[in-house]
């Protein structure tokens, strides 16, 4: 079954043509990834899903909701949760309350004011955000400010803030980007174990290693147009996508 | 017709100061990053230049005329400035045009007042957050305007323009309207001139010259020019030192249009901002254009026939401007985008 | 920043608090502070304060034009005073009212924007109600002399009963004025304090504090942060139109003064003084304010040579005009310089003074404590 549809999406800045009426779908349950060499248009391809930019033309169906004209938050109550190129975090708050944030813009919504409640008597809302914290090996570190973690543990935080709101579509903006071989590896693992959930993913990304070990199903954007899809192994083989995106070189 | 003229006019002058105090904002803002809520007490300092000028001459020399005596029987007294008792005619000369030779003073000590706050408070908070940076000038301002109150006093002082442009020219009777309709004080002309003049040779200097170029550049993109190696730290304390220069001989100059005291800075300030943020942050075109914009403005709404229509409107004209303008064009007339919007 | 403590360490803590002010002067007496006209006024602006803190402290929105609502609030508690009689409660209650409506109408305008131009409407918003208060208000406001109680207004509840004498507040017969306005201000504060302690604590508080760290994460995580901006923007300013009709309650005169922007820095200056986002932090920068703008402005030079007295003659007339330049009249000039000496040196006011000297008790006494806020992760 199909989660997400992106039918005959445009989009120019000035004159430059950054997506060229683009179709793309994915299915449910699946790891999606999008690749392409720089400036292919994969960023603004992300953000016209997400409600960062309004596609010029097209539709964004999730489901059988039109995100197209949907404020951001509109679309993550929706579902639909975001994991940043850099890590987006509320890094003067502790990680503990970095997680308690997304759960209660779950269960609550919007906008809910509630001056008068205590937070820390709010036990299911703690008690998921720690069991979130501990899914991703951040447990122990809850009380720290999160602004003084390393990169790849907030990479590691960002991601059980999404998770924590158990979204139906995870959309990824190179979550390895600038990270160490072992700091990649590490969240390939975490990727992989939260693939069990059943989260769908897209994961837009440079390294062709996290690529082919976490991809069900690969599409390659350049200049603004797909130029090819289907199984990690077929594109790795796709002259065409060597072409474009190594300028020959094979893989 | 004549009226509207009239108050156009009446405009430009305030309008003029405000263009010279939003500029050396802007310039502050756009290439050293930094608000700087002491930029009033800078254009009260530069007043206050011009009110100690002219006390050092107006030291008088007291003879005793041993021929008469007052009418009280008393050996009659004669003060003379010691500039006229030993200088003679140009003596006379300096005291009659105080205010405008004032300038001389009021540069050199202006470029000292801006390279001592730059580097003793100022570079420290170039990375410090905004909410700090107006934080910390608007104390310094508090702390200079108290320094001025406990030397002059609290009460105004008002300065002579010199005799020449003491009075008003009858601009209308020249222009063809009825005579005694459009009178317009000469000073005020001058001090358009003057405000006209510093704008350009800002505007010049920034054009023309390679070090204008570099800041320039640092207005536009701050982090690359720091990037290609260029020392913009000593760039900044320069361009500290011209904006306080700018806002002091605004102040120069305007003490026989407003006599000056030790809040008139706070006053100005205040709407020198709105002028700025209207104008656009980090744009010294916005600045100008929009300190004549509002000058005018306020001049027009404070005409009787306005103020019969939408009364009250002259005291809040300026900041309804801002308030509009602000959420029609959130960046303010030429501001341009990323600017203040972290 | 601020230690979380358990519902009983709350309870605690605000019991604490509130022993502390309602003895305020029995401790604050050997300092020369215990008469009720200056601890009235550290209960006032300590609430004034405080709602300026839960935009500022917790949002990061610095507000230029809270002094709007102060007057808003001084303007309403007198007309109750005029047009329902001198009890404080209906002038309070309304007073909060119509600040609420007029924080709603402004902040739904300001909060379009943030950073500095957000400061910049609010300050518009404050000159100009300030501007018109002195002009075309001036049936509502009685312009430069100031809105006052007098004896021919209907006051509806206690109508005629005394027809002489100056009209002084007075709830059910205690006067508000002297130590009565003092414990009537001190109560106010101590509700204020406790809702105050409440948001900190709430769900509501920690959304206001994500606003201040990263509003676009927020909004993809399906928060709309303008709704809690504004929210908070309203309580605030009902905190300062409550202030400004305890002004009014213990002295019942409004002026549009108390609308000018400097006022506004003034509340502005308290919370950074004390320490913006923290609970206390306010209060004890307003009442400092307070407590030196009243014993440094009441020096004089006779004060001075008395201090100085010990010192040799040469030496004493030099230091005698110095210390006189900050004292008396001058005293602004001894906020300017501890304004600016705060904001350079301890930005998180005088809280994180304190933290920082409980820190170095604990450093000294058990080593092999890491501190956990600032270890590095790994």
């Amino acid at each position: 079954m199909e989660i997400l549809r992106v039918e005959g999406v445009n989009k120019s800045f000035g004159g430059l043509r950054a997506l060229n009426n683009v179709n793309f779908s994915v299915e449910q349950g699946t790891v999606h990834a999008i690749i392409g060499p720089n400036g292919a248009g994969k960023s603004t391809f992300l953000n016209c899903m997400i409600g960062r930019l309004a596609p010029d033309t097209g539709s964004v169906m999730f489901g059988d909701i039109s995100l197209t004209g949907m404020k951001p938050y509109e679309i993550n109550q929706v579902g639909v949760s975001r994991v940043f190129q850099t890590p987006e975090i509320f890094s003067e708050l502790s990680l503990l309350d970095n997680v308690v944030i997304p759960t209660m813009a779950k269960r609550d919504g919007t906008f809910s004011l509630r001056p008068f409640k205590r937070l820390d008597r709010d036990a299911e809302i703690q008690d998921k955000a720690l069991h979130m914290l501990e899914d991703v090996g951040l447990a122990e570190k809850k009380d720290v400010i999160s602004g003084s973690l390393s990169r790849g543990d907030k990479r590691r935080l960002e991601l059980a803030m999404c998770l924590s709101q158990d979204p139906k579509l995870l959309l990824l903006d190179e979550p390895t980007a600038g990270m160490s071989r072992a700091d990649t590896n590490n969240t390939i693992d975490l990727l992989k174990r939260i693939a069990d959930r059943g989260i769908t993913k897209v994961v837009i990304e440079h390294d062709m290693h996290v690529v082919f070990s976490l991809a069900d199903k690969v599409t390659v954007l350049a200049q603004g147009t797909i130029i090819a899809e289907g199984k990690p192994a077929d594109i790795k083989g796709d002259p065409r996508v060597q072409e474009a995106y190594l300028g020959g070189a094979h893989l | 017709m004549d009226v509207i003229l009239l108050q156009l006019l009446n405009g430009l002058d305030k309008g003029g100061a405000y263009a010279l105090i939003a500029l050396g904002l802007t310039l502050i803002f756009g290439t050293l990053g930094v608000v700087n809520f002491a930029h009033g007490a800078l254009f009260m300092l530069g007043a206050f230049c011009a009110v100690s000028f002219n006390a050092l001459l107006s030291l008088e020399l007291v003879t005793i005329d041993p021929e008469k005596t007052t009418a009280w029987g008393t050996p009659l007294e004669i003060r003379t400035p010691y500039v006229e008792a030993y200088m003679g005619d140009f003596g006379h000369w300096i005291l009659n045009y105080s205010v405008p030779v004032s300038i001389l003073l009021a540069i050199p000590v202006m470029l000292l007042v801006g390279f001592i706050m730059e580097r003793g408070l100022i570079k420290h908070f170039y990375n410090r957050a905004h909410a700090d940076q107006i934080l910390v000038t608007f104390g310094l301002a508090i702390v200079l305007q108290e320094i001025i109150k406990s030397i002059f006093g609290a009460n105004p002082i008002p300065q002579a323009a010199p005799e020449t442009v003491r009075g008003a020219a009858d601009i209308g009777a020249a222009l063809g309207f009825d005579p005694g309709v459009i009178v317009y004080p000469y000073w005020r002309m001058v001090y358009l001139g003057f405000a006209a003049a510093i704008i350009a040779a800002v505007f010049a200097f920034l054009q023309f010259t390679t070090f204008g170029m570099v800041v320039r550049a640092g207005m536009a993109d701050r982090h690359t020019v720091g990037l290609l190696g260029i020392n913009i730290e000593r760039r900044f304390t320069i361009v500290f030192a011209i904006a306080a220069v700018v806002a002091g001989l605004a102040g120069v100059m305007y003490t026989p249009i407003l006599p000056p005291d030790y809040h008139m800075g706070m006053d100005f300030l205040v709407l020198s901002f709105v002028v700025v943020v209207v104008g656009g942050m980090g744009s010294l075109p916005g600045a100008v254009a929009a300190g004549f914009l509002l000058g005018i403005l306020q001049s027009f709404a404070s005409m009787n026939e306005v103020k019969a229509i939408l009364p009250g409107i002259d005291q809040i004209i300026i900041y309804l401007v801002a308030v509009v303008i602000l959420l029609v064009r959130p960046r303010g007339l030429m501001g341009r985008k990323g600017v203040m919007e972290s | 920043m601020t230690t979380k403590l358990s519902p009983t360490g709350d309870l605690i803590f605000f019991a604490v608090f509130a022993v502390a002010v309602l003895t305020m002067p029995v401790w604050l007496a050997p300092v020369g502070a215990g008469y009720p006209d200056l601890l009235q006024k550290f209960a006032i602006f300590g609430l004034f304060a405080t709602g300026f803190n839960l935009l500022f402290g917790l949002t990061g929105y610095l507000s230029f034009g809270h002094a709007a609502f102060l007057g808003v609030g001084s303007y309403t508690a007198v007309w109750s005073f005029k047009l329902l009689g001198m009890n404080p409660i209906p002038a309070a209650i309304l007073a909060v009212a119509t600040s609420g409506v007029f924080a709603l109408a402004i902040g739904y305008v300001s909060l379009r924007r943030s950073g500095i131009y957000f400061s910049i409407l609010t300050l518009a918003f404050a000159q100009m109600s300030y501007n018109l208060a002195y002009s075309v208000l001036t049936p509502i406001t009685n312009g430069e002399t100031g809105l006052r109680v007098l004896q021919s207004d209907p006051r509806l509840f206690d109508g005629a009963s005394e027809s002489t004498g100056p009209l002084i507040s007075n709830l059910f017969g205690v006067e508000m004025t002297g130590w009565g306005g003092f414990y009537f201000c001190a109560v106010v504060l101590l509700v204020g304090f406790f809702i105050a302690q409440r948001i900190f604590r709430s769900p509501f508080g920690i959304m206001l504090r994500a606003v201040k760290t990263n509003q676009n994460r927020m909004t993809y995580t399906g928060l709309n942060p303008r709704p809690y901006t504004l929210a908070v923007f309203v309580i605030s300013g009902m905190y300062a139109g409550l202030a400004g009709a305890l002004m009014c309650i213990t002295d019942p005169l409004a002026g549009a003064e108390r609308m000018q922007w400097t006022a506004s820095g003034e509340v502005v200056l308290m919370t950074i003084l004390g320490g913006a986002g923290t609970l206390l932090g306010p209060i004890f920068g307003a009442a400092l304010i307070k407590y030196f703008e009243n014993i440094f402005s009441a020096f004089n030079e006779q004060t001075l040579h008395e201090i100085f007295s010990f010192l040799p003659d040469f030496l004493e007339a030099p230091v005698v005009s110095i210390a006189g330049l900050f004292v008396g009249e001058g005293w602004h000039l001894t906020l300017g310089v501890l304004f600016m000496l705060i904001v350079i040196f301890l930005p998180g006011g005088i809280m994180e003074g304190v933290s920082r000297i409980g820190r170095l008790f604990k450093r000294g006494s058990s080593k092999a404590e890491p501190n956990r806020q600032t270890a590095p992760a790994e």
